[in-house]
C-alpha cells in the first residue's frame, strides 16, 4: 500500500532553527531515510521550500487566479512529504513514530495514495539538487 | 533535537509577534520586552511537560500580558492607580480564545515593532543594534561581537535609542493603505542595514549570523504581506547574496573574488528561493531597487561558470538602477559590468566623472586602478591601487590590493619586455 505521509510545522519556528540544527534534524531523519530505502520501503520525498516561494492558482469562474503564497493560511505549513510503501496504516504510523523523534516538533498526516505516476522524466536523476 | 534547542526556536520564532503585541498592549518597549521574558521563562516550565502550545506566539502573547498586569496590579498597591487608558485593550484579559490572532492582526503588530526599530530618527548603527536586541532577542553580548565592540558601549548604544524612541512619536493606531507601505519601505531599509552589517565586513559566525537574521525577518515580513513584490525583492536578494557566503572566503580569510569563486560551493537551496520569489515578483510589473538588484544577482546566480555571465543584462539592470536610485555606486558597479562588454576604456570613461564623490571610496579607488592596469598604464594604477589600501576597511579589502601591488612590483622587475597587461594564467 502507498501512502503520502505529510510533514506540517510551524515555518516561523523552523526557520529560527540556526544551520547547525537543521543539519543536525536532516541528518538524524537520513538515518531513518536510509534505512527505509534498504527495505525498499521509500518512494520519492522532498522538503519544500518556505510558503513564501509559493504561488497559488485558484479559477473563478473566469481567468484563473494567480496569487502570491500557500493555498491555504494555516498556522502550521506542510514543509514536505515522503512516499512510503508499507503493508498497512500501523506499519505507516510505526515509520511516523520514528521519523517524528527525529524531528520532535513536526506533525504529520498520512495519506493513502490513489494514483501515482514515478519520475517519467528521460534519465531523470536519483534527486534533484535543489 | 533537545527540549531546550526546539523551545528556544518557537521563542525566537514567535518573538517578533509576541513583542509586537505586546508593545500594542503596554505602549511602552521595556515593558513589552519584560513581559516576553517572563512568558519565556513560564514557558520553559510548561513546554517541555506538555509540548509546544498550537499557537506560540499566542500563548507567549496571554501569558506575557497577565503576568506584566499582575505585575503592575502588585505595584499599584504601594502606588497610585495606573491610568486606564495607558494600557489599551484590556476587556479581553480572560478570554484566551481572543487570542487567536489571526494574521492581520500580527501583520501590524510585527510591521509596528520593525518599523519602531528601524525609525527615521536613529542613526544607522543604533537601528541595527536595537532591531538585534529587540526583534531578534540577541543578548548585547552577542551583538557587541558583531559589531566588535565591548559590551558596556553597546549596552550603551541600545540604551541611547531606546531613549529615542521613547521621546518619538510611535503610531499605534492601524495604519492605513499609505501608512503602511511607507512603514514597510523603512523597514525594507532597515532589513537591509542588518543584513550589509553581517554581509560587508567579513566572515565569522557573529557576522553570518546577522545576515540569517535578516533573511529570516524578511521571510516573516513577506509571509504578512505576501504580495509585495519589493519584498520579495529584498528577500531574494539577501538570499542570492547570502548563498555565494561559503565561497567568498579562503582558508587564510581573503576574500575571494566573484570570477574566482568555486560556484560548486553556493548554496543552491538559497540560491533556488531567492530565484524563485525574483521570478514571483517580476510579475508585478511593478519594478523597485530591490528588485532590480535581487534580478542583477539572479544573473550571477544563474551563470554555472565566471565565463557565462551575461554582463550585457547586467549592466543594463545597473542602467535601470541608475534611474530607480541614482548613486555614484551604482554608476561603478555599472562601468564595472560595462568593462566586460565594451573593454576598460569604456568603462574607464564612465566613472572618470565619479572621481569626486568618490574619492573617499576603497572600491571606487581600487577598480580604477584594474581598469587602468587592464590598459597597460600601470604607473596610474599603483597611484589607485595605493590610495585605495589607504582606504581599505577591512585587512582582506587591503590584501586585496596588496596582491596587485605586489604583482605589479615583480612585472616591473622582472618583465620589461612583456607588455602585456591583461595576460593572467
Amino acid at each position: 500500500m502507498l501512502y503520502a505521509l505529510l510533514c506540517y510545522n510551524d515555518e516561523d519556528m523552523v526557520y529560527s532553527w540556526t544551520p547547525e540544527e537543521d543539519a543536525a534534524v536532516m541528518a538524524k531523519i537520513r538515518v531513518v531515510q536510509e534505512r527505509l530505502i534498504s527495505e525498499g520501503k521509500l518512494g520519492p520525498s522532498l522538503r519544500l521550500l518556505p510558503t513564501t516561494s509559493a504561488t497559488s492558482v485558484r479559477k473563478t469562474g473566469g481567468e484563473p487566479l494567480v496569487i502570491d503564497g500557500p493555498y491555504a493560511e494555516t498556522k502550521e505549513q506542510l514543509l514536505g512529504f515522503y512516499i512510503l510503501d508499507v503493508a498497512n496504516l500501523e506499519e505507516a504510523l510505526a515509520v511516523t513514530r520514528e521519523l517524528g523523534e527525529a524531528n520532535p516538533t513536526s506533525n504529520y498526516e498520512i495519506r493513502p495514495v490513489g494514483l501515482y505516476f514515478g519520475d517519467e522524466r528521460q534519465g531523470a536523476s536519483k534527486a534533484a539538487s535543489a | 533535537m533537545n527540549d531546550l534547542a526546539w523551545i528556544n526556536a518557537a521563542l525566537i520564532g514567535a518573538r517578533p509577534q509576541a513583542v509586537g503585541a505586546l508593545l500594542r498592549y503596554f505602549r511602552d518597549l521595556d515593558t513589552a520586552e519584560e513581559a516576553f521574558q517572563e512568558a519565556s521563562l513560564r514557558a520553559l516550565k510548561s513546554w517541555p511537560r506538555n509540548g509546544p502550545p498550537r499557537d506560540p506566539a499566542a500563548w507567549l502573547i496571554l501569558v506575557g500580558r497577565n503576568a506584566a498586569l499582575d505585575g503592575v496590579r502588585k505595584r499599584s498597591r504601594d502606588a497610585v492607580l495606573p491610568d486606564e487608558a495607558a494600557l489599551s485593550d484590556l476587556e479581553d484579559v480572560e478570554a484566551p480564545l481572543a487570542e487567536r490572532l489571526d494574521g492581520s492582526h500580527y501583520r501590524d503588530d510585527v510591521l509596528r515593532l520593525l518599523f519602531v526599530c528601524g525609525h527615521p530618527d536613529l542613526p544607522a548603527t543604533q537601528q541595527i543594534a536595537l532591531a538585534l536586541r529587540i526583534v531578534s532577542g540577541l543578548s548585547v553580548k552577542q551583538i557587541a561581537r558583531a559589531f566588535l565592540v565591548s559590551e558596556a558601549a553597546m549596552e550603551q548604544r541600545i540604551t541611547r535609542a531606546k531613549a529615542r524612541i521613547a521621546k518619538a512619536e510611535t503610531p499605534f493606531e492601524t495604519p492605513g493603505a499609505v501608512e503602511r507601505s511607507e512603514r514597510l519601505g523603512v523597514v525594507a531599509a532597515m532589513l537591509y542595514l542588518v543584513f550589509n552589517e553581517g554581509y560587508s565586513a567579513g566572515d565569522g559566525e557573529a557576522r553570518a549570523q546577522l545576515c540569517n537574521e535578516a533573511i529570516r525577518l524578511a521571510r516573516l515580513l513577506l509571509r504578512l504581506f505576501p504580495t509585495e513584490p519589493e519584498i520579495m525583492g529584498l528577500t531574494a536578494l539577501m538570499l542570492l547574496q547570502h548563498a555565494r557566503g561559503p565561497a567568498r572566503f579562503d582558508a587564510d580569510r581573503e576574500i575571494v573574488l566573484l570570477e574566482d569563486q568555486d560556484r560548486r560551493r553556493w548554496d543552491g537551496k538559497l540560491i533556488a528561493e531567492g530565484l524563485a520569489l525574483i521570478d514571483k515578483a517580476i510579475r508585478h510589473r511593478a519594478p523597485g531597487a530591490y528588485q532590480v538588484q535581487a534580478a542583477i544577482a539572479a544573473l550571477h546566480a544563474r551563470a554555472e561558470r565566471f565565463e557565462d555571465t551575461d554582463w550585457r543584462g547586467i549592466e543594463r539592470l545597473y542602467a535601470t538602477l541608475e534611474i530607480l536610485q541614482p548613486s555614484p555606486v551604482v554608476t561603478l558597479n555599472r562601468a564595472a559590468a560595462l568593462s566586460k562588454v565594451e573593454g576598460p576604456a569604456a568603462a574607464l570613461k564612465l566613472i572618470e566623472p565619479l572621481a569626486e564623490r568618490l574619492d573617499g571610496y576603497f572600491h571606487f579607488h581600487g577598480a580604477r586602478g584594474a581598469l587602468l592596469l587592464q590598459l597597460g598604464r600601470d604607473r596610474e594604477a599603483r597611484t589607485c591601487f595605493d590610495q585605495a589600501i589607504a582606504l581599505a576597511n577591512t585587512a582582506a579589502e587591503a590584501n586585496h590590493i596588496r596582491q596587485h601591488l605586489d604583482r605589479l612590483a615583480r612585472e616591473s622587475s622582472h618583465a620589461v619586455s612583456d607588455a602585456s597587461p591583461a595576460a593572467r594564467p
